[in-house]
C-alpha cells in the first residue's frame, strides 16, 4: 500500500490537473493489480483476464500521453487478440485447472526472479537518475508539428518505411506457408516419428515404436482419436 | 483531443526504382507463383516441376542481378526508395550470389525430396522466400529492413529444417533453431531499438551521418546497441560463443537445407553485417573492433579444434562453417576496402564450396539421412571414384589448398588483416587453417584408405528403419542403413576407438554404391570445377568482388 500512496503521491506532483492524476492513479492502480493477479491466479484462465487488466491499464495510460493510435492498438492487438489466443490455447491443451503453486519445478527459480527483477528495477532507476548517457539526438521523433499520430504514422509507413511495409507482407505470407507446411502431414503413407533411438534405449524393439497411421482418405471420419494426451483434456471446465 | 480530421495533406509517395529490387522481386514472385500453381492444381504438383519453377526463378534473378551491374557501372551507386535500398555493387553481388545458391540447392533437393518422398512444392516455396529476405537484408540500407529480411530468411529456414516429418532429429533442430532464432532476434530487435534512440533515425546513411558530425562525448546506448546487433549477427553467422546451436541444427536439418544454411543464411547475415559496421558505423570502430577481433579468434580456434574430434561428417561441416565464419570475420576486423573484398571473395569461394560438400553428403547418407558417419566414407573412392574425387577437391578447398579457391580466400582475409597490423590474429587463423587442414584431409583419406582395416567382428546392431526395412526405394542406400549404427546425437567425443566398431568389410562392401540423379551430378560438378578453375585463374573472380566494393557506401 505504501508503494501505490507514493505512485499517488508522485503522480499529483507532476500532473498538475486533478483529472490527469485521477485518471493516472486509477490506470496504475489496475496496471499494477493486474500484473499481481496474474501471477497469483490460480487458474490459468484467470490470469489471462487479469492480463488484459492490465492491459487496458496501460491503453489508458498512453490516451493520458496523448496517444490515441496506440491506445487503441493496445486494446485491439493485445487484449483483443493476443490475449484471446492465449485462452485458446489453455483451453486446447486443457490446462484449465488449478496449478500448485507451492511446488517448484526449478530448483532455486523465486530467488533468482525476485534478484533479477530488484536488479532490473534498479537498473531501470539508475539509468533514468543518470540522465546524460544518451549521445543528446534531439527529438527523436521528429519536432511536434501538432498533427494527429494517427495521420503521421499513416505518413511515415507510406513515405520512409514503405519498402519495409511492403516487406513485412511477404514476411506474414511466409510464416502462414511455413505454419502450414509444418502442420501439413502427408497422408498415404505410413509415418514413423521417432524412429531413431538415442543411445539410451539401444535396444528398443522396431515394432514397439510410435507408428502413426493416418486413417484412409475419404474413409471413416467419426473414428475416435486416441491419442495418450485426449483422455484426462477434457473434463476441467 | 487532437483533431483527427484535420489537416488532410498531400502524400508524397518516394521514387520506387524498380530495377534496383528486380531480383528480389522475381524471387518473391516465383515463390508465390509456385504456391499459387500448387493450390489452384488438383493434384499434387510434381517435384520435378517445382525445382525447374525454382531453377528458372534463381536463373531469372540471377539475369536481373547481371543488369543491375551494367547499371551500377555506368551509374554509381545510390539509395533509393526513401533510402531504405542500398543499390551498390556490393548489393548486387549478393543479388547474384543468393540466387545462384538456391538454383544449386534446389537441384540438390531435387534428388533429396524424391528419395525421401515428400510431395508439394512448399519446400521450394520457402527456399525460394528465404532467398529472397537474404537478398533483402544484401541491399538492406535501414536496419528495419535488415531486420525484415533477416526474419524472412530466418522463419522460412525454421521450417526447412523441419521438412523431414519422419525423422525426430529433423524437428529436434527445427525447434532448437527456432527458439534460439527467435530469442537473438529479438535481441537484435532491442539493438534496432537502442540505436534509433542513440542517433535519431535506423536509416544507415543518416545513422552514419549523425554520428560523423558530432563528437560522441558519452556513448553508452551507443555501445550497448552495437553489442546488441552485434549479438544478432554472430548468432546468425553462428560466430562462436553464439554458435551452440550450429552443430545440432546442422546436423538434424536435411542434408541439403544444411548446405543452404551455411550459404546463404551465412552470406545474408555476412551482408549485412558489413554494411551496418563497416560502413554506417565505421566512424565508431574503436567501439565494435575488439568485439569482432574476440568473435573472429574465438570462431577459429574453437571450430577448427572442436572439428578434429566430431565422428559425424555433418556436425564437422558444422564446426567448420564456424571456422570459415571466423576467417571472414578477419575480413569484417580489418574494415577497409580491402577486408570487405576479401570478405566478399571469401562468401562466393565458400559458398559454391559448402553447398557442393553437403551435396555429396546428402547422396552419401541415403533415406532418411542416417549414414553422415565418418566410416560412411570409407572405400568410397574404390566404389565411385568420380564422386570421392570432387568432394576431395572440395574438402581441399575448404582447408585452403593450393590451386583452389580456398587457398586466395584465406589468403586474402589475412592478408587484409595483417595490412591493417593485426599480426596477433593473422597468426591464430594460419594456426587455425593448418588445423583445420588436419580434418579435412582425415574425411579425404577415409575415402581412399582401403576397406577392411578395421574392425575385428559383425556389428549386431539392429535394423533401425522399419520404412527402410518395409521397402526402400534404393536398395543400395537401405543395406547401408541397416548396417551403420546411428551415431546422431552421440557424436560426442567417441575417439580413436570409435574405429573399432567399425563395420566389416563385407558389409560395407555390401552397400555399394550409393545412386547419385543426374541433377546432382550436375551441381558437384560445377561446384568442383569452379573451385578448382577459379582457384587456378582467380582473377575474375577477385576482380568482381574489388568492383563490388569500390561501389560501397
Amino acid at each position: 500500500m505504501t508503494a501505490l500512496a507514493t505512485v499517488l503521491l508522485w503522480a499529483t506532483a507532476t500532473h498538475p490537473t486533478l483529472v490527469d492524476a485521477g485518471t493516472f492513479s486509477v490506470s496504475a492502480a489496475l496496471v499494477i493489480a493486474g500484473a499481481i493477479g496474474v501471477i497469483v491466479a490460480r487458474n490459468p484462465v484467470h490470469s489471462a483476464l487479469m492480463l488484459i487488466m492490465t492491459l487496458f491499464g496501460v491503453a489508458v495510460l498512453f490516451l493520458l500521453l496523448q496517444d490515441p493510435f496506440l491506445a487503441v492498438v493496445q486494446v485491439i492487438v493485445y487484449a483483443g487478440a493476443i490475449v484471446v489466443m492465449f485462452l485458446f490455447v489453455i483451453m486446447f491443451l486443457g490446462v484449465d485447472r488449478e496449478e500448485n503453486l507451492g511446488a517448484e519445478k526449478l530448483r532455486g527459480q523465486r530467488p533468482t526472479s525476485v534478484i533479477l527483477a530488484a536488479a532490473s528495477l534498479a537498473g531501470l532507476l539508475i539509468l533514468g537518475f543518470v540522465g546524460h548517457w544518451t549521445l543528446g539526438a534531439p527529438h527523436v521523433a521528429g519536432p511536434d508539428t501538432g498533427a494527429p499520430n494517427v495521420n503521421l504514422l499513416g505518413q511515415s509507413l507510406f513515405t520512409t518505411y514503405l519498402f519495409p511495409f511492403e516487406a513485412t507482407a511477404a514476411l506474414l505470407i511466409i510464416a502462414v506457408v511455413g505454419a502450414v507446411a509444418l502442420a501439413r502431414r502427408p497422408g498415404g503413407e505410413q509415418k514413423v516419428v521417432d524412429a531413431a533411438p538415442g543411445p539410451l534405449a539401444p535396444e528398443l524393439d522396431p515394432a514397439s515404436r510410435f507408428v502413426v497411421t493416418p486413417p484412409a482418405p475419404g474413409g471413416n471420419e467419426d473414428a475416435e482419436p486416441s491419442g495418450p494426451g485426449n483422455q484426462n483434456g477434457g473434463d476441467g471446465s | 483531443m487532437t483533431h483527427l480530421a484535420a489537416t488532410a495533406s498531400t502524400i508524397h509517395l518516394p521514387h520506387v526504382n524498380y530495377v534496383s529490387i528486380l531480383p528480389i522481386l522475381i524471387m518473391m514472385g516465383g515463390a508465390l507463383l509456385l504456391l499459387l500453381l500448387s493450390s489452384l492444381l488438383r493434384r499434387i504438383i510434381s517435384t520435378g516441376v517445382c525445382t525447374a519453377i525454382t531453377v528458372m526463378t534463381s536463373a531469372a534473378a540471377a539475369v536481373a542481378a547481371i543488369v543491375q551491374w551494367d547499371q551500377v557501372l555506368a551509374n554509381g551507386a545510390q539509395t533509393t526508395i526513401a533510402g531504405a535500398v542500398a543499390y551498390d555493387g556490393f548489393s548486387v553481388l549478393i543479388q547474384l550470389l543468393v540466387p545462384l545458391a538456391l538454383g544449386l540447392t534446389a537441384l540438390v533437393a531435387d534428388g533429396y525430396l524424391k528419395r525421401e518422398g515428400v510431395v508439394g512444392g512448399e519446400f521450394q516455396v520457402l527456399a525460394m522466400a528465404s532467398a529472397s529476405g537474404a537478398m533483402v537484408m544484401g541491399a538492406a540500407n535501414d536496419l528495419i529492413v535488415v531486420f525484415l529480411g533477416l526474419e524472412i530468411l530466418s522463419i522460412a529456414l525454421y521450417v526447412l529444417a523441419a521438412f523431414n516429418h519422419r525423422r525426430a532429429e529433423s524437428g529436434e533442430a527445427a525447434l532448437k533453431y527456432f527458439v534460439l532464432g527467435s530469442v537473438s532476434s529479438a535481441i537484435f530487435l532491442y539493438g534496432i531499438a537502442l540505436m534509433y534512440g542513440a542517433t535519431g533515425s535506423t536509416n544507415l546513411a543518416k545513422m552514419a551521418e549523425f554520428l560523423a558530425r558530432r563528437a560522441v562525448l558519452s556513448n553508452g546506448l551507443l555501445l550497448a546497441a552495437m553489442a546488441l546487433l552485434l549479438v544478432g549477427f554472430a548468432f546468425k553467422v553462428s560466430a562462436v560463443p553464439f554458435h551452440m546451436w550450429s552443430p545440432d541444427v546442422y546436423q538434424g536439418s536435411p542434408s541439403p537445407v544444411s548446405g543452404f544454411m551455411a550459404s546463404v543464411a551465412k552470406a545474408g547475415a555476412f551482408a549485412a553485417l558489413l554494411r551496418v559496421f563497416v560502413s554506417s558505423l565505421a566512424t565508431q570502430r574503436l567501439g565494435w573492433q575488439p568485439v569482432i577481433w574476440v568473435l573472429a579468434a574465438l570462431s577459429l580456434l574453437v571450430g577448427a579444434i572442436v572439428a578434429l574430434n566430431q565422428q559425424d561428417v555433418k556436425r564437422m561441416l558444422a564446426y567448420s562453417s564456424i571456422n570459415h565464419a571466423g576467417f571472414i570475420l578477419l575480413g569484417v576486423d580489418a574494415a577497409d576496402a580491402r577486408g570487405i573484398s576479401s570478405a566478399l571473395y571469401y562468401l562466393v569461394t565458400y559458398t559454391i564450396m559448402v553447398i557442393g560438400t553437403f551435396a555429396v553428403v546428402t547422396v552419401i547418407a541415403g533415406r532418411q539421412d542416417r549414414a553422415t558417419g565418418l566410416l560412411e566414407f570409407r572405400g568410397l573412392a574404390r566404389r565411385q571414384p568420380v564422386l570421392a574425387l570432387a568432394l576431395a577437391i572440395l574438402l581441399l578447398g575448404q582447408a585452403g589448398a593450393p590451386f583452389t579457391t580456398g587457398f586466395l580466400a584465406k589468403f586474402n582475409v589475412i592478408e587484409a588483416v595483417v595490412l591493417t597490423h593485426g599480426y596477433t590474429l593473422a597468426v591464430i587463423a594460419m594456426v587455425s587453417a593448418a588445423v583445420a587442414a588436419f580434418f579435412y584431409l582425415r574425411v579425404a583419406l577415409t575415402m581412399f584408405s582401403p576397406v577392411g582395416e578395421f574392425g575385428d567382428g559383425p556389428d549386431d546392431d539392429v535394423p533401425l528403419d522399419p520404412a527402410a526395412l518395409v521397402g526402400a526405394a534404393t536398395p543400395g542406400a537401405a543395406s547401408g542403413v541397416t548396417t551403420v549404427p546411428p551415431r546422431a546425437w552421440s557424436a560426442a567425443m567417441p575417439g580413436i576407438d570409435e574405429l573399432a566398431d567399425a563395420p566389416p568389410s563385407e558389409v560395407v562392401e555390401a552397400r555399394g554404391k550409393v545412386p547419385v540423379p543426374p541433377a546432382t551430378w550436375v551441381v558437384i560438378g560445377f561446384c568442383a570445377l569452379f573451385t578448382v578453375v577459379f582457384g587456378i585463374y582467380p582473377a575474375p573472380l577477385v576482380d568482381f568482388a574489388q568492383h563490388a566494393t569500390l561501389l560501397f557506401i
